[in-house]
């Protein structure tokens, strides 16, 4: 029984079967990698997990309890952190404020009506987002406003609110998209070390192989809405059903 | 001190100087010379510059933070002015049973209001309250002024009448509206040289009362549940994917800038005890956001500086017309005298709010951040010049 159960989901958009018949487990501790081509249901997947879209049928589980009807905010204060595609932080707020809003949602749930002592009085909420910081390299970005850094240390800054919520599962929705080699390296790094140090869940929705082969420990391969086959890496590789659907005309590195 | 830091301290500091102040700033130029007429420093004015302050200090609470921008402000403190005058009626002229009860009555209101119309965000949002504030407008100017049930007294507007109850007026009270004996409209008056201040109950309480309200407003700006508002401001989709529900953060945002709103409708009542239904008209909800834009949303300062300028706008402009102008002009030959007037004549006197809008329209262009970004411009061109003489380069503050 894993961490995450999705049982039967379909979704349709009009006449598009987006979703069909999906199952899928998401074992604890490990990182699971979904991949498939463009147009496979990925990111419609991917939504019916977070609580943005509604499956029509079927059931999706998280650690025994359903995330069906629950709103995003629910489902995130139950242990489900996403990133997304294009790094969405709070553009107009500097670094340490980010890493604040993270610590207090944590800490104080989805509504806590505090409005009056200083935000800086908050001891253990400075402290854990100062410790946060330090800890993915962001200290001296501190006083920033997000908007204005690299698309690399968006990423890296999104990742750290998420983890700051000490999620136990991480939800990445193509987190090296649009960006260059050495980001991406940094990332694939940086998403080894999280795993190494922490007990968490990563799934990760991924159209780089390179990617995918250097972290995920098992992965499904979806194509036109439904899973075509789930295994290790190296299972993967050489599938024939998976070449012929999607790595054919990509050759594998 | 009052758990604020060093700078937001001199901030308050410095407004609460300013307004002390006030009577002396406001009158710089002695009575019988030809600028007297710019001078600002009689009560009925000082009392709309600092009741708008709260007005737009509210106002910007929800939206210099959240950036939900709400076109029926107004309505709030039409409420606000027409509870207070009701308690003028009921108990007697006591202004702190009218107050207490406009914020109150305001904070339902804006709670009732805001349920509604909170479920839509953006342009949706602010044509929403706007129907909500001309749907208030509409109930208090006809249909809740009939003779079965007359709330508001319609065209008239609500005042106090020889019969109502004023269950604990008593003869040895003022006739008007008072603090415990002390009525707002006592002034006292100081003639020094040419100049003549004076000093209005009503202003100090008002002002008082400001700084009460600037002082929370310091505290929330700088709160967590502040943070929270901004954030909202900011990007609600990654809030919610935070794990936090943007819906009642911006709603207690809009209860808190309805219930200012309403305190500044009942200090309105409270220095003048009539209320009309033309308070909650669009114009006045369009002013107050005129005001926060003109001083800078988002800023602690700006909205109440903003207020002050279109209310001087509004009071000084306004009175300067042909005959003035003629004592300004005189000196030209007859011919140019004519021609200067007519160019100028369009922006002043009834015209000020051709000025205005020229005004709003180049601090919106030049200045999207409003007077403050004016002033941090100016102080940074003088600090500049400072630090590279001592060869340093200028450190750019943080907005507040």
């Amino acid at each position: 029984m894993g961490i995450l159960e999705v049982k039967n989901v379909n979704k349709r958009f009009g006449g598009l079967q987006a979703l069909g018949d999906v199952n899928l487990s998401v074992a604890e501790n490990s990182c699971h990698a979904i991949i498939g081509p463009n147009g496979a249901g990925k990111s419609t997947l991917l939504n019916c997990l977070v609580g943005k879209l509604i499956p029509d049928t079927g059931s999706v589980m998280f650690d025994g309890q359903s995330v069906l009807g629950r709103k995003p905010y629910e489902i995130n204060q139950m242990g489900i952190s996403r990133v997304f595609q294009t790094p969405e932080i709070f553009g107009d707020l500097t670094v340490m404020e980010n890493m604040m809003i993270a610590c207090f949602a944590q800490r104080d749930g989805a509504f806590k009506m505090h409005a009056i002592g200083s935000m800086w009085k908050e001891k253990d909420i400075v402290e854990k987002a100062e410790h946060m910081l330090e800890s993915m390299n962001l200290a001296e970005k501190r006083d920033m406003h997000t908007a204005s850094m690299s698309r690399g240390d968006k990423r890296r800054m999104e990742i750290a609110m998420c983890l700051s919520q000490e999620p136990r599962l991480l939800l990445l929705d193509e987190p090296t998209a649009g960006m260059a080699r050495a980001d991406t390296n940094n990332t694939i790094d940086l998403l080894k070390k999280i795993k190494e140090e922490r007990d968490i869940t990563i799934a990760i929705i991924e159209h780089d192989m390179h990617v995918v082969f250097s972290l995920a420990e098992r992965i499904t391969v979806l194509a036109q809405g439904t899973p075509l086959v789930e295994d290790t890496p190296e299972k993967i590789k050489g599938h024939p059903k998976v070449r012929e659907a999607y790595l054919g005309e990509a050759q594998v590195a | 001190m009052f758990g604020l830091t060093k700078k937001d301290l001199s901030l308050l500091g410095i407004v609460a100087i300013l307004t002390m102040a006030a009577p002396f700033i406001l009158n710089p130029f002695p009575t019988e010379s030809a600028m007297a007429q710019f001078n600002a420093g009689y009560p009925d004015l000082m009392q709309k510059f600092v009741i708008f302050g709260i007005f737009a200090i509210g106002f910007n609470i929800l939206f210099g933070l959240t950036g939900y921008l709400s076109f029926g402000h107004a309505a709030f403190l039409g409420v606000g002015s027409y509870s207070c005058v009701w308690m003028f009626k009921l108990l007697g002229y006591n202004v702190l049973p009218g107050i207490a009860l406009s914020i109150v009555v305001s904070g339902l209101f804006a709670l009732l209001i805001g349920v509604i119309t909170l479920r839509r965000s953006g342009i949706y949002f602010s044509i929403l309250t706007l129907a909500f504030a001309q749907m208030s407008f509409a109930l208090a100017y006809s249909v809740l002024s009939n003779p079965k049930f007359n709330l508001t007294n319609g065209e008239t507007g609500l005042q106090v009448y020889a019969d109502d109850p004023q269950w604990f007026h008593s003869a040895n009270l003022p006739d008007l509206p008072h603090l415990f004996g002390l009525s707002m409209r006592a002034t006292h008056r100081m003639t020094l040289g040419g100049w003549e201040f004076q000093f209005n109950a009503g202003y100090y309480m008002c002002a008082i009362i400001m700084l009460v309200c600037f002082y929370l407003a310091i505290r929330i700006f700088r709160s967590p549940f502040g943070l929270m508002l901004r954030a909202v401001k900011s990007n609600q989709q990654r809030m919610n994917y935070t794990g936090l529900n943007s819906r009642p953060y911006t709603l207690a945002a809009f209860v808190i800038s309805g219930m200012y709103a309403g305190l500044a409708g009942g200090l309105l009542s409270a220095v003048d005890p009539l209320a009309g239904a033309e308070r909650m008209q669009w114009t006045a909800s369009g002013e107050v956001v005129l005001m926060t834009i003109l001083g800078g949303a988002g800023t602690l300062i700006g909205p109440v500086l903003g207020a002050g300028l279109i209310k001087y706008f509004e009071n000084i402009f306004s009175k300067i017309n042909e005959s003035v102008l003629h004592s300004w002009f005189g000196f030209l030959p007859d011919g140019l005298e004519d021609f200067v007037i007519t160019i100028v004549y369009p922006f002043v006197g009834k015209g000020w709010h051709l000025t205005l809008g020229l005004i709003f329209m180049l601090v919106v262009i030049f200045l999207p951040g409003g007077l403050i970004e004016g002033g941090q411009r100016i102080g940074r061109l003088f600090r500049g010049k400072k630090a590279s003489k001592a060869g340093k380069s200028a450190t750019t503050e943080p907005a507040e």
